[in-house]
């Protein structure tokens, strides 16, 4: 399954709904560009809603970092909505976890960016 | 196979299939498939660059206490220990380098063995339950 990704906005924040897989090749492009655009038009309190990520590999977690890093380094914030259990476990594993600011609550993930 | 993201996946899907051939529960079977997945990359992308005019070699066997995988590229070699640490602090927000230590972290046993040219790694996971008959078999996917 190929990944998809489309972004609305809510209350001054950019959320970006992904479904698929975060792999080498076109998930993790399709991530990379998403991100690049957002921060292009000067949108940068992103939070990425990953319920719908099946899966995701080395590559997927180094582009969620690479994304993290560079929202940051451009003065936004960049969180994680709706971890499936092998992404977190993958988060836990990597010591990311503790990294990302993530959420299980989109109203309250919105309310954390203000 | 060809030194393509085609034949990652693929090898993903035959790791994936074979684990549960042989009896693994859904949770072993991701973390199989993905390390699987990573020793695939590592072998097409740095181990091959891409190269089409090299293969890798994915083989399957499955035992009636273990699925075994080997992944062979043709490459130049790789040192893993001179990967460094993703967990240190100082690698944490690197955008790379985490491979091997997802690998590490889902199989019971990694060994890398160094060919001319080329590296082989073979990844080992243990069944923690004894299989049926139909559990042992070998599949060895075409070079």
């Amino acid at each position: 399954m190929t990944m998809k990704a489309s972004t609305r906005q809510v209350d001054g924040v950019t959320i970006v709904d992904l479904s698929g897989r975060i792999t080498l090749g076109e998930g993790s492009v399709i991530l990379r560009d998403t991100v690049r655009d957002l921060l292009g038009k000067n949108q940068k309190k992103i939070l990425l809603n990953l319920g719908d990520v099946s899966y995701i590999d080395s590559s997927g977690i180094g582009e969620l970092v690479s994304a993290y890093t560079t929202v940051r380094n451009q003065g936004g914030d960049l969180r994680l909505l709706n971890l499936t259990k092998k992404v977190h476990d993958l988060l836990q594993i990597t010591k990311l976890y503790t990294v990302f600011d993530v959420k299980d609550d989109e109203t309250s993930a919105v309310k954390a960016f203000a | 196979m060809e030194s393509t993201l085609d034949s990652v996946n693929r090898a993903e899907e035959l790791a994936n299939k074979l684990a549960a051939e042989s009896g693994f529960d859904e949770d072993e079977r991701h973390r199989i498939a993905l390390a699987v997945r990573e020793a695939a990359v590592n072998a097409v992308y740095h181990g091959n660059h891409y190269d089409p005019q090299k293969k890798i070699t994915v083989g399957f066997e499955s035992s009636g206490s273990a699925l075994t995988v080997t992944i062979r590229d043709q490459g130049t070699g790789v040192v893993p220990e001179e990967v460094p640490d993703p967990l240190a602090p100082e690698n944490l927000l690197r955008g790379s380098g985490r491979g091997i230590f997802l690998i590490r972290a889902f199989m019971d046993e990694v060994r890398f063995r160094t060919l001319d040219p080329g590296t082989e790694i073979i990844l080992v996971k243990r069944r923690s339950a004894p299989p049926t008959a139909s559990q042992n078999q070998t599949c060895r996917g075409p070079r």
